[in-house]
């Protein structure tokens, strides 16, 4: 963390606000992610974190502030308003709180859609084929597969997706959305739902993509144990507020956060 | 015994609710009114056994999707035949082969001399085995709830005739033509309503075909009006004069060829980029999106390829009918065809063939039950969607090559 | 410019736009609770009317007329059709609650045709003549000229309707579980509602207003036939989307505009183009403010 001012940096959010009629759901938050980190976003339910996501991703244009990106190689680019896929192309890629998966479709199918921003058939090529299609959609595939080994879905390949478990669906969103290629990866929740013996693999499967695939990753979590566990730096936001940040040990200190937290019960 | 008892119950309820409008006629010009109680035991015997079933039904269908949710290794479940046969290409290639000869040789084996009846009905079934096919990239495969489909059917019956009357082209100018004047308005429709939600584009979908039958029908210098067009060319061969049987065999390899070339077509898109694109789509906006996927123009190409066969096989219908008018166009075509995408599985290629030509040919050769054809077609949609979603031809995976090579733990590496 | 024609018009136009209102709150109220697109509403308007017609037939044929035969045919109508819009939501609805989204419109889309082909195939396809009923009031005279005695009837029944209908969402209990239940169905289900029977009692009450429009335009139209239920409900559709679908007041104000645009249209464009403005104005105002005219603007949760 003490290297984090050499690092590049790669999301910076400064004054964000995001109104609904006239409710203000985020209220001048800042943040910024550097290359190789982990950083975690916590807070109570209905503090604004998804809604956050949903800014930083297109999904919601925000009513104020700035979202500006500095992919690696690449131009600095502020995202404000632009639409999700075109984000997604740039190299920003999520998951989602309320797993949202295509149930019809195979495992490898799912991952294969993460392809479609890098790659190009379009429906000429798709219907005259060719070798140039046809290697493309090898590539497509056999990266696809890596994935679903790296994440362990390999031998559930070709079964539709909504007959996967609870946790299987999580880590099939996680490689669905390394296949974009992204340089940041945005988790919505990644452990809701899961065991303890799946949230400990999934701790270690989340320190190894942020290694092997030269990821950042901003995530939101309620699992204190794997968020204290993995992240280099947390934000805390209440009610649409940004209410500190900081490493893990000074959060964990922070008055704030423990005020924040009494009311609900002490998941740490 | 409780389901005796309810489906007594239901039983006696449909005799309620059928008691005005199946018993009592009123004959208005001989100021008379017919009784007729014998429907009424009818109505009730019949509720009363489809009740039972339909309870034993829905109890099934619960009791299934327990078990699917139960199974802890579903890649284990016993394939199904069509699953097996789409897996197997050589067993594939076998049938294909022996469908596709047999097609060919259709034409002369049920027609001879002054009778090709057969012929005809087998092209108007075609006709629309092409159409559920379009319709199926739209409905099927992307998703876009389209109720206004035949429009663009119009559009090509009608491009032709204008087209063969005014300036005197020929059918083979006219079919390609057809296609992209069917995809034009495909593109020119589907530009604004697209972003609009699912339930939403069905009926703005459904309006629209709506005022192009009723510009056709009143906007008489150009389009002919109710009457219609006539002495509409049939398809020419380099000039040769054919007679009534030759005409008609050679406008069925005509439409032969088109649905080989749809099938072609899309079984290509559907298993590449595009198609997945498509796919991802009707299973979910959001996420698609969030992927990386580009919604309208994803969408357009969807909604416009499937209006471009349409408008295609127009050309044809009009060819083969040599007349065309509004009323051939109305919305209980649009829900024909949307039953057969149904009744064939959103999708399935095979599925939607099957249930053209079943939903075609059946009206033809089954009189009795030409009458009863819409309320079977409205109850086969009701029905379907409650316990069959994914059609009649279902669970077809694609699986896909892939190497597995590069690390060794293929199995156990978790 | 003649003023006269024109206040014809819009009378004509608002008695028109009272009968979309009366169906459009139908579809506005299965909307607002279970997001549905209740397309064979339609035809359980055309069922209320074709139930209408054979009572009253049987009523004329028997020696009975006037408006009191009006009366019973129209309560029969409603109780008929609110027992076929109950039934239907049993069948091919309830089992696909939680299904794709696409899955209870295709159903829908089945039903109403089913519906459609069964009234066809029980009674006939061709137009019946409907009975006039409605005596020619005397007090009515000196207005006749803008507006007829039926005419007058439509507009007084359906104001008594609405307040009605008003009265039921605003004070009763199930119109309050109603409400709830549009808000948010699993707190509702939470505090004690039963939803499966507010859903139930919305599509009866959906029901017996169609009804009430099919009974009033059959006496006005004088003819009815299997098909008008086609029609009538892509129109009403059309004034509860223009409205704001979901919104109750929005689904009067939307029948009435409509009623009037469309006149209008046909009084002074073509009257054989009057169905294409009723489509027309669906599909600008869906593109150009998809909420309608009261509707808020919702976002999508993600």
């Amino acid at each position: 963390m003490a290297a984090s001012n050499e690092r590049k940096k790669l999301l910076e959010v400064s004054g964000l606000t995001m109104d609904f009629g006239g409710l203000r759901a985020i209220d001048n938050v800042g943040l910024d992610i550097f290359e190789g980190e982990i950083v975690a976003l916590i807070g109570p339910n209905g503090a604004g974190k998804t809604t956050f996501f949903n800014c930083v991703t297109g999904i919601y244009e925000p009513t104020q502030g700035d979202v500006k990106i500095h992919p690696p190689g690449g131009a600095t680019r502020r995202i404000n308003g632009m639409k999700p896929n075109r984000i997604t192309a740039l190299g920003m890629a999520r998951t989602f709180q309320n797993i949202r998966l295509f149930p019809a479709m195979t495992v490898l199918e799912n991952v294969m859609i993460g392809r479609h921003c890098r790659t190009h058939t379009g429906i000429v090529r798709a219907i005259l084929g060719g070798a140039a299609t046809a290697r493309e959609e090898k590539e497509s595939v056999d990266k696809s597969y890596q994935l679903l080994k790296k994440v362990g879905l390999a031998e559930v390949a070709d079964e539709f997706s909504r007959n996967l478990s609870y946790g299987a669906q999580r880590r099939l969103e996680i490689a669905r959305a390394l296949a974009t290629d992204p340089f940041l990866l945005l988790l919505d929740e990644p452990a809701a739902g899961m065991n303890p013996q799946e949230t400990h693999e999934l701790d270690a499967l989340i320190t190894r993509i942020r290694d092997e695939e030269k990821v950042a990753i901003l995530l939101i979590e309620h699992d204190m144990k794997l968020v204290m566990n993995i992240s280099d730096r947390i934000y805390v936001m209440e009610y649409g507020k940004e209410i500190a940040q900081g490493t893990p040990q000074q959060i964990k200190e922070n008055p704030k956060v423990i005020e924040a937290y009494l009311g609900e019960e002490a998941h740490a | 015994m409780t389901h005796l008892k309810r489906s007594l119950g239901i039983g006696l309820w449909f005799m309620f609710l059928t008691l005005p409008l199946m018993v009592v006629r009123v004959n208005t010009v001989s100021s008379e009114v017919e009784w007729r109680w014998a429907n009424l035991v009818w109505a009730g015997l019949c509720a009363f056994a489809i009740a039972w079933l339909w309870q034993f039904s829905i109890e099934r269908r619960a009791a299934k999707r327990a078990q699917v949710a139960a199974d802890a290794h579903p890649q284990k479940r016993k394939p199904t035949l069509a699953q097996r046969l789409a897996d197997d290409p050589v067993l594939n290639r076998r049938v294909l082969l022996g469908v596709g000869l047999l097609a060919m040789a259709f034409p002369w084996l049920v027609s001879s001399g002054q009778n090709f009846y057969h012929v005809n009905v087998m092209v108007s079934a075609l006709i629309f085995v092409v159409l559920g096919l379009g319709l199926n990239i739209t409905v099927g495969l992307a998703g876009l709830l389209d109720l206004g489909y035949i429009a663009f059917f119009a559009v090509g019956a009608y491009t032709y005739a204008l087209l063969s009357k005014n300036f005197d082209l020929g059918f083979w100018t006219c079919l390609p033509l057809g296609g992209v004047m069917g995809m034009l308005f495909g593109i020119v429709l589907g530009f604004p309503i697209l972003r609009l939600r699912g339930d939403y584009l069905a009926i703005v979908t459904l309006g629209f075909a709506s005022i192009t039958k009723i510009v056709l029908e009143n906007w008489d210098t150009v389009f002919g009006g109710a009457a219609g067009i006539a002495n509409i060319p049939r398809p020419d061969l380099f000039g040769i004069e054919l007679d009534g049987r030759q005409k008609a065999i050679y406008t069925y390899y005509i439409v032969l060829a088109l649905v080989a070339l749809t099938i072609v077509v899309t079984n290509r898109l559907k298993n590449s980029r595009v198609g997945r694109a498509w796919m991802a789509l009707r299973e979910d906006e959001i996420a698609s999106v969030a992927m990386g996927v580009d919604m309208a123009q994803t969408k357009l190409s969807a909604y416009a390829l499937g209006a471009f066969w349409a408008g295609l096989v127009g050309v044809v219908f009009a060819a083969h009918n040599s007349f065309i008018n509004p009323d051939s166009f109305t919305f209980m075509d649009s829900a024909m065809i949307l039953a057969m995408v149904v009744l064939g599985g959103m999708g399935s290629i095979l599925g939607v063939i099957i249930a053209s030509l079943a939903l075609k040919l059946m009206p033809e050769y089954l009189r009795a039950f030409a009458e009863y054809r819409m309320l079977v077609f409205g109850a086969v949609m009701v029905l379907m969607m409650i316990f069959r979603p994914q059609g009649l031809i279902n669970d077809m995976r694609r699986k896909y090559e892939y190497d597995t090579a590069d690390k060794e733990d293929t199995d156990g590496g978790k | 410019m003649d003023f006269e024609y024109l206040f014809q018009l819009l009378c004509g136009g608002l008695v028109k736009g009272s009968i979309y209102a009366l169906i459009a709150l139908g579809y506005t109220m299965v909307y607002g609770i279970i997001q549905l697109i209740n397309f064979a509403h339609g035809e359980v308007y055309m069922i209320g009317a074709f139930v209408a017609l054979i009572i009253s037939g049987v009523a004329t044929l028997s020696g009975y007329s006037g408006l009191s035969v009006l009366i019973v045919a129209a309560v029969v109508a409603a109780i008929y059709a609110a027992a076929y819009g109950f039934t239907l939501e049993k069948i091919a609805y309830r089992p696909l609650r939680g299904a794709p989204r696409l899955s209870p419109l295709i159903s829908a889309i089945g039903a109403s045709i089913f519906l459609m082909n069964y009234v066809q195939l029980a009674q006939t396809p061709d137009f019946l003549p409907f009975p006039e009923l409605v005596p020619e009031f005397e007090f009515m005279e000196p207005l006749l000229q803008y507006v007829s005695s039926v005419d007058m009837v439509i507009l007084v029944m359906t104001a008594l309707t609405m307040v009605a209908l008003t009265v039921l969402i605003k004070y009763t209990k199930i119109g309050k579980a109603m409400r709830a239940t549009q808000q948010d169905q699993v707190m509702a289900r939470l505090v004690g509602i039963n939803v499966d029977r507010v859903i139930s009692a919305t599509f009866v009450i959906g029901s017996v207003l169609a009804a009430i429009g099919g009974v009033l335009i059959a006496s006005r139209t004088g003819q009815i036939n299997s098909a008008i239920g086609f029609m009538a409900g892509i129109k009403a559709f059309t004034a509860a989307v223009l409205g704001g679908i979901g919104n109750i007041p929005g689904a009067v104000l939307g029948g009435l505009v409509l009623g009037v645009a469309e006149t209008l249209g046909a009084g002074y464009i073509s009257s054989a183009y009057e169905d294409v403005f009723a489509f027309g104005l669906l599909v600008l105002i869906l593109i150009l403010r998809p909420a309608g005219l009261l509707g808020k603007a919702v976002k999508q949760k993600v």
